[in-house]
């Protein structure tokens, strides 16, 4: 069964709290200030917002529950979202049937952390009771030890070269210099991507997010309530998810896109052909090849061919990760989950804080999230549009 | 290829020495099966009762039928490493301390991926390969992906060789040479290549021929102990106990007595004086050394060996009260275990079914050899085991005991009066 359409749900209100690499304040100071901003941007009074969604890693012995009483907000709709990459795509999900059903009427969805100088490793070595007991003692190199492992195999198995994924790194910190509120301030070249630091072969330096304090947020409401208060907004016209995708495969060179995307273009009634952007998830370039093959923009397998045939910055032939996507502008936790969509929204509503992708109707934007063991567990995309 | 391992220079005795670090050793309960098997120097895996599956991580329900019959197999380990990579950064400081490291994806023939180091004769994947299940520093299971096909050790590999206690250029202590399991276990050590062996001597007055041929081995070297004298033990921990890399604990009193056999505590309290006072005295004079020393650059302490008995498991009656006093050994090497444990040092225990001495006279064959007792000793300590069990007989009541401990100790308690 066909899921139902999102009718009017529009995101508006894109708020960044700039990103820092290190910081003394909780993951509640990050995500108070996303809130603050929201009800800035939007005007409204913080009693406006009868519902929350959240994403983060660092807020713990918190959840969503006690973020609510932090921040003194009395919601009649709550949702704690702990799926990293693919956190922000699912937030909108339950916002979205939550305003469409009348459970709420503005929705926060939300996504930060904060990172302390020891908070990484904290953060990785109990990341899952399979990650605990099955990949950490190995090495202890976190997610560059399975994203090395994804990386190597893709390469052997399909024929991509270093040069191909460094190609991806370099368009988008081209597309991050025009961003104020990137952390990565200086141009990077495809000499000094392959020559880089090696981390875990085969990544470097520049393959690698780094870890940093931040947040993201926006507002999900009808198209009515956003008129009325004035609101620039994108609008919703469709989203997947999907968990633990084939979990047969011997090793991950493809993700749950494969199996929904049919699904999101039929409900957004549009095809691959009129995405005028997307923004990935990009922790790891090896995860936009999958990105790319999964949302249907080359076949599976021919992500390296698409890489050769195309451009990725902003003025290019395939704008991506345009606002230079977390491996530019930084990894701020549960906020690189929502960082590509506040991105989206601004491209589509002429909000942007850098460069704007000419004449853009169309945004796609996809999430991945959680290496629980051998690979990343949770999928999704959602795809907008401009008003 | 055996690297050649030389013994390493004399030490700066300004220098700091070294805290112990150690690779992570948090572990769900359900993954502590794998260790329990590793321990034993197996590699087993979970599986369901009702479906067959095999998995991997340990689950609390099978993976695909959701059932919560799982029991552990023991498994061949055949498999495919599909990728590898070799990490130059990691984020605890054991690991830090010793990049890069070779980690690698294995999908076993079985259907199940692991995560598992990698030995450097594996060539690069796609290659079979086999999982071995090792110890690493913190006593935790760790998963190695071998060549398929020859059989290198662990130690050949300079990363993975810290799993191992070869007793290779080391400074070793064989508590008691008296005894034939004694001088067999000297022996066999030195053929290792140890570099320096002290032999206890608790009663200098009595000759024995194969002592005396012992003092003939270049690297022996003959030292004073009684460990039922705490003065003694005492002294010779405070001569040699910063220097000994590994303790070999031959020390055994045994007389072959059942309850019923005999009145009085004497000869029992003489077996528990050795068996488990001696431990409680050398533990207590020599593990605070050992522990500070499991740092030591490549000149650390790594390992306590304990000779203890298959009896200890449960009791045999004829041999009662020595099998008493081996159980409360066992009991305090488990103690042991978990003092040295933090600081990475090793306590393995033999359990060796009767051996052919003349307290095991008139046990039935098959029993086990002196020498065959000492070389299961040393491949334990060039393997990577905490539990062994040389010998079919040991074997045998080993499985016995895994399957039904009440069954073993009726079994027992049936022998021929
Ligand atoms: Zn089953």
């Amino acid at each position: 069964m066909a899921a139902r359409g999102y009718d009017d749900v529009v995101l508006a209100a894109p708020v960044t709290v700039p990103y820092v690499r290190y910081s003394t304040h909780g993951a509640h100071w990050f995500l108070g200030r996303a809130v603050a901003g929201l009800i800035a941007a939007a005007k409204i009074p913080k009693r406006q917002i009868d519902g929350l969604a959240v994403a983060s890693f660092t807020l713990a012995p918190d959840t969503a529950v006690g973020l609510t009483q932090h921040l003194g907000l009395t919601l009649r709709w709550l949702d704690h979202v702990p799926m990293g990459g693919a956190s922000g795509i699912v937030s909108i999900r339950r916002a979205a049937r939550a305003v469409q059903g009348g459970d709420a009427e503005i929705v926060a969805c939300v996504g930060g952390d904060t990172n302390h100088t020891d908070s990484f490793r904290r953060n990785t070595a109990n990341f899952s009771q399979f990650a605990q007991d099955a990949v950490y003692p190995y090495g202890s190199g976190g997610p560059n030890t399975s994203f090395a492992l994804l990386t190597a195999y893709y390469m052997r198995r399909h024929g991509a070269t270093r040069e191909d994924f460094g190609k991806l790194c370099v368009a988008q910190r081209t597309n991050a210099l025009e961003n104020p509120l990137a952390l990565f301030k200086k141009p990077l070249t495809l000499a000094d991507y392959l020559n880089a630091r090696l981390v875990a072969d085969p990544l470097r330096l520049f393959d690698c997010v780094m870890p940093c304090a931040g947040a993201e947020g926006f507002l999900v409401m009808r198209r009515g309530t956003a008129e009325k208060l004035g609101l620039p907004f994108a609008r919703l016209l469709g989203a997947v998810e999907r968990h633990n995708a084939f979990p047969a495969d011997p090793i991950q060179d493809r993700g749950g896109w494969a199996l929904d995307r049919d699904a999101l273009y039929a409900q957004a009634g549009v095809g691959p052909d009129d995405i005028d952007f997307l923004e990935t998830y990009d922790d790891y370039p090896v995860i936009n090849v999958l990105q790319f093959e999964g949302l249907g923009f080359c076949p599976e397998g021919g992500g390296a061919e698409f890489i050769r045939a195309n451009s990725f910055e902003v003025a290019g032939s395939f704008p991506f990760n345009t606002s230079g996507g977390q491996l530019s502008v930084g990894q701020a936790g549960a906020a690189g989950g929502h960082l590509g969509i506040v991105e989206a929204i601004r491209q589509l509503s002429g909000q942007t804080l850098g460069a704007r992708v000419p004449d853009a109707r169309h945004g796609l934007i996809s999430g991945f999230g959680m290496i629980n063991y051998d690979r990343g567990i949770c999928s999704g995309a959602a795809l907008l549009a401009a008003a | 290829m055996a690297q050649v391992v030389k013994r390493p220079k004399r030490k700066n005795p300004v220098e700091r020495t070294r805290l112990p670090t150690l690779p992570p050793a948090t572990r769900s309960r359900v993954a502590l099966g794998l260790t329990a098997a590793a321990a034993r120097g197996r590699f087993e895996l979970q599986v369901c009762r009702d479906c067959g599956a095999v998995q991997y991580p340990p689950r609390e329900v099978c993976r695909i039928c959701l059932s919560q019959r799982l029991f552990w197999r023991r498994q061949d380990g055949m498999g495919e490493l599909i990728s590898d990579t070799t990490l130059h950064a990691a984020q605890e400081l054991f690991f830090r301390e010793r990049l890069p490291w070779r980690i690698g994806d294995v999908r076993l023939d079985s259907g199940v991926n692991v995560i598992a180091y990698v030995h450097h004769n594996v060539g690069a994947p796609p290659c079979r390969i086999r999982i071995e299940a090792a110890l690493d520093r913190s006593g935790q299971a760790a998963l190695v992906a071998m060549p398929e096909r020859g059989r290198p050790a662990l130690s050949d590999d300079p990363k993975l060789r810290e799993m191992t206690c070869n007793p290779r250029a080391r400074k070793i202590l064989v508590t008691d040479g008296k005894s034939a399991v004694g001088q067999a276990v000297a022996r066999a050590l030195a053929a290792a290549g140890a570099d320096l062996i002290w032999i206890g001597m608790a009663e200098p007055w009595k000759k024995s021929a194969g002592f005396d041929a012992l003092r003939e081995l270049p690297q022996a070297k003959v030292v004073p102990l009684d460990v039922t004298d705490s003065r003694s033990v005492r002294e010779l921990a405070g001569e040699i106990g910063g220097k000994v890399d590994i303790l070999v604990n031959t020390s055994d009193c045994h007389r072959a007595f059942s309850l019923a056999a005999r009145r009085g505590v004497e000869t029992a309290q003489l077996e528990m004086d050795v068996n488990y006072f001696g431990l409680l005295r050398l533990a207590q004079e020599f593990a605070p050394t050992l522990k500070a020393r499991a740092a030591d650059g490549d000149a650390n302490a790594i390992a306590w060996v304990n000779v203890l008995s298959v009896f200890a498991l449960s009791n045999y009656p004829p041999h009662g009260t020595y099998s008493a006093s081996k159980a409360a050994a066992w009991s305090l090497s488990q103690n042991l275990r978990a003092d040295l444990r933090p600081a990475g040092v090793r306590v393995i225990n033999l359990f060796p079914g009767p051996v052919d001495d003349e307290w095991d006279q008139l046990e039935m064959p098959p029993k086990l050899s002196p020498a065959a007792l000492a070389a299961a000793l040393v491949q334990s300590l060039q393997g990577s085991v905490e539990d062994v069990y040389p010998g079919d007989v040991a074997q045998d009541w080993l499985a016995r005991n895994l399957e039904s401990p009440k069954t073993l100790e009726r079994e027992l308690g049936e022998f021929d009066r």
